[in-house]
C-alpha cells in the first residue's frame, strides 16, 4: 500500500457500515496521512445492509473524525455508498435522501489531481548537464531537470545547492522553445547568466527561499525487506537526483500502526514496520520536510550488497538538528 | 476540456522525459529499443526533446524479424538519419542461420518468440545495461504490474513476484555486473494518450497506421496481411480491403482492422468508440492466457 500511496493524489478508504472502524481502517488512514495523499475519501460501504440509515452513517463519521485528526488527515470527504447496486457510486441514490453531497465518481472526477501554483518555493534538482559540443551551440551549457515544486521565471535570482553559488536564470527552454516561466512539474532546461560549476544532484532554488542543507535528518521509514533495519546499518541513499551513502545513527521509535502507539527501545525493525530514525549521510542532502514537498522530502534506502530498494524515507521537520 | 487534456499530456511528457534523462544519467550503456511502431516513435521524439540541443546520448536497437513491412524500414532509416543517432540491428534471420534458434513451421509460425534470443544476444554483445522499451500498463495485464525501472538477472529474466519496490519518482538502477534493466518511460500512458500526443506534437507516422487498401485474409477472427511470410491454408483466400494497423510489429502477428480513419483525428475518434484493446488484434498474445507473462519472464520486451 505504501508504494501505491507514494504516487497517489487521492485515496478511498472503505468502511463496512455494519462493522464501523476496524484496526485496518486505522492502519490505512495512518499510511494515507504518512504518505501525504492530498485527498482522502471515506466510503461507508454496504449501506444497503443497514437500511441506508443516516444514523449509522453519522455515527461512523463522528467516530472517524478524531482518528483523522490524530493521524493528521486534512481533507476528508464522506460518502454513504452501496457498491452492490451502485448507490451513490456513479449517480446519487434514491435511498439516501438525507445525503446531499455528490456521488463518489462525481467527486473523483472533479478532485484537483495536482495543486498547481500552491505558492511553495521553486525547486529544481539538476538531472543532466546539456553540453552539445556542436559548432552551432558552441558555448551552450544547460541544466536539464524536472520542476519539483513551485515556479521559476526568467530573471529570477537563484542559489545553487549545496555550493551556495548565486546566479540569475537567463533562459528556460523546452527543446529549443523559449519559455518565460516553468512550474507544474514540467521537464525543462535552465540556463544561467554565469558560468557556474553545476553537476547532476545539485539543486537550483530561489535565493530568497533556499532548501535546507544537512548531513543529518530525521526520517519516517517504511521498511520493505526481510533483512531487518538495524541501528548502524549502512545504505545507499537516493534522494531527488542525488546519490550518497548513509548510516542509521539512531532508531527513535516504531509506530504500532494498529493502535498508533509509539514503541521505544527497538534495536531492529522488520518488514512492514514504520519507524522514526536519524540518518547521517556522506554528502549533504538538499531537502524540504516531506510535509512541505513530497519530491524534495522523500528518499529511498538501497541495500549496498543486493541493490534492492529496502526502505522508503520521509524527512521530518526537525528543530533540534 | 482542451486545456485539461493539454495539461494531462504535458504531465505525462514531463514524466517520460524525466525517466529518459534518469536512464542516461544512471546507466553506462543504455539503448532504445526501436520497433518502428508508434510507441517507440513517440519515445524517440521525447528523447530528442530531453537532450536538445545535444544529440540523444544513446543508440537505437531494432530487432529485425525479417518479416517487416517495407515502409517500417524506410521510416526507421529516415528517422535515425534526421535525429543523428546510431542504429544497430539485431537480425532474427542471422540467429536462425547461426542455429541459435529454430524457426517455427506450419500455419501459425511466428518469429515473435525468437526475437527474445536475438534481443538478449544483442544486449550482451554490446554490453547494454539498460534497454528502453515502449510497453504501457494499459496494454496487457502482465505489463500492468511491471515497474518503470525493471530489473533483469544475468539471464535477462524477469521475476514478477520479486520486483523492487518503486516509490515516488525515485528510480533505483543499481545492479550487479552482467545484469541489466528494462525501462518503460510511457508505462503510465494509454493508447489514447499516445494518439493525442502524436496529434499535439504533429509527429509523422508510417502510413500503415492510416486506412489504406491492402490484401488481407481472415484467421481466427483476426485480419492478417496476405504476405509471403505467412503460410495460408487453402481456404484462407486473400481479399482487398480498406484496413489500417493499430499496432505495427512483425507481419505475421500484426492484425489489421477494418477502418475509415485517414487522419490522426479520425483515429482518435475511432479509438474513443472502440471496446477492443489494440493488442486484441495481436495474434501472438492469443496463443494462451499467460502468453505475455511467460514471454516476459524469458526476456521479451
Amino acid at each position: 500500500m505504501v508504494i501505491g500511496a507514494s504516487t497517489a493524489d487521492a485515496a478511498i478508504i472503505l468502511i463496512d457500515a455494519r462493522h464501523g472502524i476496524l484496526e485496518q481502517t486505522i492502519r490505512h488512514s495512518y499510511i494515507t496521512a504518512l504518505l501525504g495523499i492530498p485527498h482522502v475519501v471515506i466510503a461507508v460501504n454496504k449501506m444497503d445492509l443497514v437500511n441506508f440509515s443516516e444514523e449509522v452513517f453519522n455515527n461512523i463519521r463522528n467516530a472517524f473524525e478524531p482518528v483523522a485528526r490524530k493521524v493528521g488527515l486534512k481533507q476528508v470527504a464522506y460518502f454513504p455508498i452501496s457498491a452492490k447496486e451502485g448507490d451513490n457510486v456513479v449517480s446519487r441514490s434514491v435511498y439516501t435522501p438525507w445525503y446531499t453531497g455528490p456521488a463518489l465518481l462525481e467527486f473523483l472526477e472533479n478532485v484537483p489531481v495536482r495543486i498547481y501554483n500552491s505558492g511553495e518555493p521553486g525547486r529544481f534538482p539538476v538531472q543532466w548537464v546539456v553540453r552539445p559540443h556542436k559548432e552551432s551551440f558552441h558555448d551552450y551549457r544547460g541544466y536539464a531537470g524536472r520542476m519539483a515544486g513551485g515556479r521559476f521565471r526568467v530573471g529570477d535570482t537563484v542559489t545553487v545547492l549545496p555550493s551556495g553559488t548565486r546566479s540569475v536564470i537567463s533562459h528556460i527552454e523546452e527543446a529549443g522553445t523559449q519559455l518565460q516561466e516553468a512550474g507544474d512539474f514540467r521537464s525543462v532546461t535552465l540556463r544561467l547568466t554565469d558560468d557556474v560549476d553545476i553537476s547532476r544532484g545539485d539543486m537550483i532554488v530561489p535565493a530568497t527561499h533556499p532548501a535546507q542543507v544537512a548531513n543529518e535528518v530525521k526520517l519516517m521509514v517504511c521498511w520493505f525487506n526481510s533483512k531487518p533495519l538495524r541501528q548502524g546499518g549502512k545504505y545507499i541513499i537516493r534522494h531527488t537526483t542525488s546519490e550518497t551513502k548513509g548510516i542509521i545513527k539512531e532508531i527513535h521509535y516504531k509506530v504500532d500502526i494498529n493502535t498508533l502507539a509509539l514503541q521505544h527501545g527497538q534495536e531492529e525493525l522488520r518488514m512492514n514496520d514504520i519507524v522514526q530514525v536519524t540518518l547521517r549521510t556522506a554528502a549533504p542532502l538538499k531537502y524540504d520536510p516531506y510535509r512541505q514537498n513530497r519530491h524534495t522530502g522523500s528518499l529511498i534506502l538501497i541495500d549496498e550488497f543486493t541493490n534492492e530498494t529496502v526502505g522508503a524515507g520521509m524527512i521530518v521537520a526537525n528543530e533540534n538538528l | 476540456m482542451s486545456t485539461v487534456q493539454h495539461n494531462h499530456l504535458k504531465e505525462l511528457e514531463a514524466e517520460s522525459i524525466y525517466i529518459l534523462r534518469e536512464v542516461a544519467a544512471q546507466f553506462e550503456r543504455p539503448v532504445l529499443l526501436f520497433s518502428g511502431g508508434k510507441d517507440s516513435i513517440v519515445i524517440a521524439h521525447m528523447a530528442w526533446k530531453a537532450f536538445y540541443p545535444a544529440a540523444i546520448p544513446f543508440p537505437f536497437l531494432h530487432i529485425d524479424t525479417g518479416h517487416n513491412f517495407d515502409e517500417t524500414i524506410a521510416y526507421r532509416d529516415a528517422l535515425v538519419e534526421r535525429l543523428g543517432v546510431r542504429l544497430l540491428v539485431g537480425s532474427v534471420q542471422k540467429s536462425i542461420d547461426k542455429g541459435d534458434v529454430v524457426e517455427e513451421h506450419g500455419y501459425n509460425a511466428s518469429r515473435n518468440k525468437l526475437q527474445t534470443v536475438t534481443l538478449l544476444e544483442a544486449l550482451e554483445k554490446h554490453k547494454f545495461d539498460a534497454a528502453i522499451g515502449g510497453a504501457r500498463r494499459d496494454e496487457e495485464k502482465a505489463r500492468a504490474k511491471e515497474r518503470i525501472f525493471s530489473h533483469r538477472d544475468e539471464f535477462g529474466q524477469w521475476d514478477p513476484k520479486n520486483q523492487r519496490p518503486e516509490l515516488w519518482n525515485i528510480y533505483n538502477g543499481c545492479k550487479q555486473p552482467g545484469e541489466h534493466f528494462r525501462v518503460f518511460p510511457i508505462s503510465n500512458w494509454t493508447e489514447m494518450d499516445v494518439w493525442q500526443y502524436i496529434l499535439q506534437e504533429q509527429i509523422e507516422l508510417p502510413s500503415l497506421y492510416y486506412t489504406h487498401e491492402c490484401e488481407v485474409f481472415e484467421r481466427d477472427g483476426i485480419w492478417l496481411a496476405a504476405h509471403p511470410c505467412i503460410k495460408r491454408r487453402p481456404e484462407e483466400v486473400p481479399v482487398r480491403k480498406r484496413m489500417r494497423c493499430r499496432t505495427i510489429g512483425d507481419i505475421t502477428c500484426t492484425g489489421l482492422v477494418d477502418s475509415r480513419a485517414y487522419t490522426v483525428e479520425d483515429i482518435i475518434n475511432e479509438i474513443a468508440s472502440s471496446r477492443v484493446t489494440e493488442r486484441g488484434n495481436r495474434s501472438d498474445d492469443k496463443r494462451s492466457k499467460a502468453a505475455m507473462e511467460d514471454r516476459k519472464k524469458e526476456g521479451y520486451f
